[in-house]
């Protein structure tokens, strides 16, 4: 069924699509209409769940937290200072294995205060153990929950969805809600390895020691530096997961294709943009813009930041005389974290090939500023020139 | 009107195993073991980082035959909200939910999200036990440490500052009930558990601990460092009905006695009140003797 | 031989005792009855278990005559101190030998 709705709307449809059973909530610029709008549907009766208001962000992912562990699909959403706040909590559902679905509206984090659009909130979660996927239009917000639910219950990862405050959230666009009989096709109820009982008594996440010990019965158990390794191994095969899942969704719904990269006019480009979520549709006007000169210049988005499909990229760049990171976050002290990222691993696939692009790294948009598709025109353009500079500019810079 | 527990009368069923990381004489361990048969087998337990934690066990062992989530240090009521709607969901209604969590996991950190979930009316029992300190870190000072005690961060001038009223923080809530225990107290403790189970909303129990290593004392008077807590008037052992404040055990037979322990000799028993001068306990006497006189003119 | 195969993937402990190893070697005393002085054990019926009620440990069992498991009693001493007729006493661990190192 098509509708025209804005962001926001689209996550919470996909949340009630999914059967989302415990949803913590707590309201922070530019989430809350992705809430209240949950509110409305379980008030309504049209979703069976408790509807939680807590008093932070904290205890909203604490709530979650418990819920998965007790054998609930749960759900919340966040922006900004109020992931900061539950930071704690983020490493802590990483490290407990569960497969906790979160929102991330994108916003600015303080000081000083910001409501407005930038990356830097989720870009600075991404080292913690959490799969990150990036949304450029509301389809895909929609999508994106959906298939988030799956993968993140077939390996026990949490899952952040991440989509511009402002830009997506507030705005209205034409999407598809998908069927309900089809989402149940697609995604089975939770089933979980395990779940709090006491038919089945068992002590979560206490103190774990350095080393492995032997257990209750007799068995050799992992030391804390297993069982975090094992996050990290299964994050990479997720990635292979992700592709299943991808196909799955394809066949089903019949729409959806690469699971890490939304590629565009990048096939016969020699210069590729790239970037995560709306900018890279905003990208694509600039690509048109520079292809009428006859310069042979693609955008490329990055659907999944956490695990960093390393090998997709570097194969899809290989050979490229130039990549072009366009971002809205950025590593204090150093420059672009999915700019740094990329040239990692186009550094460890095509180092010595001949095959290894030159990278330019612009930073935008900061804050919510204004990104004037002329300025990303004008950049671009120079980047297919030679490279600007080793450190990262900031575009619309005023000072 | 329920008949008192007695010893022979305690159920026997124990859901703790021996052999766990307590100091020896460890007060909680009493109040927890007897809790515990209170609450029963069809419990979820909530735990942050305290002294249970380590008593509960490490990893791959635990020492409680329940089953417990161990949550970050603020958010104890809030997990223990999000167990209580999956089971809500899951139309598990016999199985209750039980934190346990230290006065500084309570009354400091944690008392945003309990404030929280008894706003919310969330159904479940939370238990502060107090010993009065950050005992597993190494007995630094929390809010409920009492004024005089000398902690690893008050070293020199003890706690400046007066012990926080969680009980009273808590009866602010409207909830159905609120209790002040001790483990040197256990039936009373285990009578007031029966008693609110079925209350709706957010029960709020607050025990008060006997710790040998953060209070100073050889483990064996445990028992009677916690009686004479209670037997000074300087502690007092209630209950709070529907807002209804009423004394029970021990502190209500102290009503009827009219002979208050000096709390002095309470001090002299523990070594971290050493540094308190004669004019700071004749204080605290008189500080007791007010509050007692209140006592026994609402008696009369 | 490491632990690739474990059942679990997560910090998921089970119940047992002795998570704290053997806590009997923590005594620098150890309580010793005198059944003379128990009150169950005089009348021979269910009474008191005063000590097995303060134990922290769960290490008395209530039991005619109560027994304590010196496997894990960390000698705390609140059951001597507790009893009404002083039936435990506190007794300086060094005073047993190698051999009755567990025994009463």
């Amino acid at each position: 069924m098509h509708i025209i709705e804005n962001g926001n709307v689209a996550a919470a449809l996909g949340v009630k699509l999914c059967h989302a059973n415990v949803i913590a909530a707590y309201p922070i610029t530019p989430q809350t209409p992705l809430t209240e709008k949950l509110s409305e549907y379980v008030e309504a009766g049209e979703m069976k769940a408790e509807y939680i208001p807590v008093e932070s962000e904290h205890s909203a992912l604490a709530v979650c937290i418990a819920a998965s562990s007790a054998g609930a699909r749960s759900f919340t959403a966040t922006s900004a200072n109020g992931l900061l706040y539950m930071h704690e909590q983020v490493q802590w559902a990483a490290g407990a294995r569960l497969p906790l679905v979160m929102c991330v509206v994108n916003r600015a984090v303080g000081a000083p205060w910001n409501v407005w659009n930038d990356q830097q909130d989720s870009i600075s979660q991404r080292d913690t153990g959490w799969i990150q996927m990036y949304c450029s239009d509301h389809q895909q917000i929609i999508d994106s929950v959906i298939k988030a639910y799956w993968l993140a219950e077939k390996v026990s990862i949490p899952i952040m969805v991440c989509y511009d405050g402002y830009i997506l959230s507030h705005t209205y666009m034409p999407f598809d809600v998908p069927d309900q009989e089809k989402v149940d096709k697609f995604l089975p109820p939770f089933r979980p390895d395990y779940a709090l009982s006491p038919e089945t008594p068992a002590n979560l996440n206490t103190v774990t020691l350095p080393d492995v010990r032997i257990d209750v019965k007799g068995e050799l158990a992992h030391g804390y530096m297993e069982i975090r390794y094992l996050l990290h191994e299964e994050m990479r095969t997720s990635l292979a997961v992700a592709a299943e899942g991808e196909k799955r969704f394809a066949d089903i719904f019949g729409r959806g294709g690469d699971p890490y990269l939304e590629p565009y006019l990048c096939d016969d480009a020699q210069y590729v943009a790239v970037g995560l979520g709306s900018i890279t549709y905003q990208l694509r006007v600039a690509v048109d813009t520079l292809r009428k000169e006859g310069i042979k210049v693609g955008v490329m988005g990055v659907r999944f930041y956490r695990p960093f499909p390393d090998e997709a990229i570097a194969s899809a760049l290989k050979g490229k005389k130039g990549v072009i990171v366009y971002e809205k976050a950025l590593s204090y002290g150093y420059e672009g974290a999915l700019a740094s990222d990329l040239k990692s691993a186009l550094y460890e696939y095509l180092a010595g090939t001949g095959k290894l692009p030159v990278v330019q790294n612009f930073v935008a948009g900061i804050g919510g500023r204004d990104i004037k598709t002329d300025d990303l025109i004008q950049t671009l353009r120079a980047a297919t020139k030679g490279r600007v500079s080793i450190q990262p500019v900031w575009i619309g810079l005023k000072l | 009107m329920q008949a008192k527990t007695t010893i022979l009368s305690l159920p026997t069923e124990e859901f703790v195993h021996p052999g766990t990381r307590a100091c020896t004489g460890c007060g909680l361990a009493i109040a927890y073991r007897v809790g515990l048969k209170a609450l029963g087998k069809d419990t979820i337990l909530v735990v942050p980082p305290s002294c249970l934690t380590v008593l509960q066990g490490l990893f791959p062992i635990a020492s409680t035959k329940l089953p417990c989530l161990n949550v970050t240090f603020a958010s104890t009521a809030a997990a223990a909200s999000g167990i209580l709607a999956t089971l809500k969901v899951q139309g598990k209604d016999n199985i209750q939910v039980a934190a346990w969590a230290g006065d500084g996991g309570t009354s400091d950190i944690g008392l945003q999200a309990l404030s929280g979930a008894a706003e919310r009316g969330e159904n479940f029992i939370y238990f502060c036990y107090d010993n009065e300190g950050y005992m597993n870190t190494g007995v630094q000072r929390s809010g409920t440490t009492p004024i005089g005690a000398v902690t690893a961060n008050t070293p020199f001038k003890g706690k400046l500052q007066q012990k926080k009223d969680v009980p009273a923080i808590m009866a602010a809530h409207n909830l159905s009930y609120v209790a002040a225990c001790s483990a040197a107290y256990p039936l009373d403790l285990f009578d007031k558990i029966k008693k609110c189970m079925d209350m709706p909303g957010t029960k709020y129990f607050h025990i008060h601990i006997p710790c040998p290593p953060g209070w100073g004392y050889d483990a064996r008077y445990g028992i009677k460092v916690g009686r004479l807590a209670v037997e000074t008037g300087y502690y007092d052992l209630y209950e709070i009905v529907n807002g209804e404040f009423k004394l029970t055990a021990a502190s209500e037979k102290l009503v009827e006695k009219r002979k208050l322990v000096p709390v002095r000799e309470y001090f002299r028993s523990q070594s971290r009140f050493k540094i308190l001068t004669d004019e700071q306990i004749a204080a605290i006497q008189s500080q007791i003797d007010s509050k007692w006189a209140k006592y026994y003119k609402k008696d009369e | 031989m490491g632990t690739r195969n474990y059942r679990r993937k997560t910090s998921h402990s089970e119940h047992g005792p002795g998570d704290g190893g053997r806590t009997g070697s923590w005594r620098v005393e150890r309580p010793v009855l005198n059944k003379s002085l128990c009150i169950p054990c005089k009348r021979n019926t269910e009474a008191c278990f005063i000590c097995w009620l303060f134990c922290p440990d769960v290490v008395i069992s209530r039991t005619i005559p109560p027994e304590i498991d010196l496997e894990y009693c960390k000698g705390c001493g609140i059951c001597a101190e507790e009893c009404p007729t002083k039936a435990i006493t506190m007794v300086d661990e060094a005073k047993f030998s190698e051999d009755d190192k567990d025994k009463e």
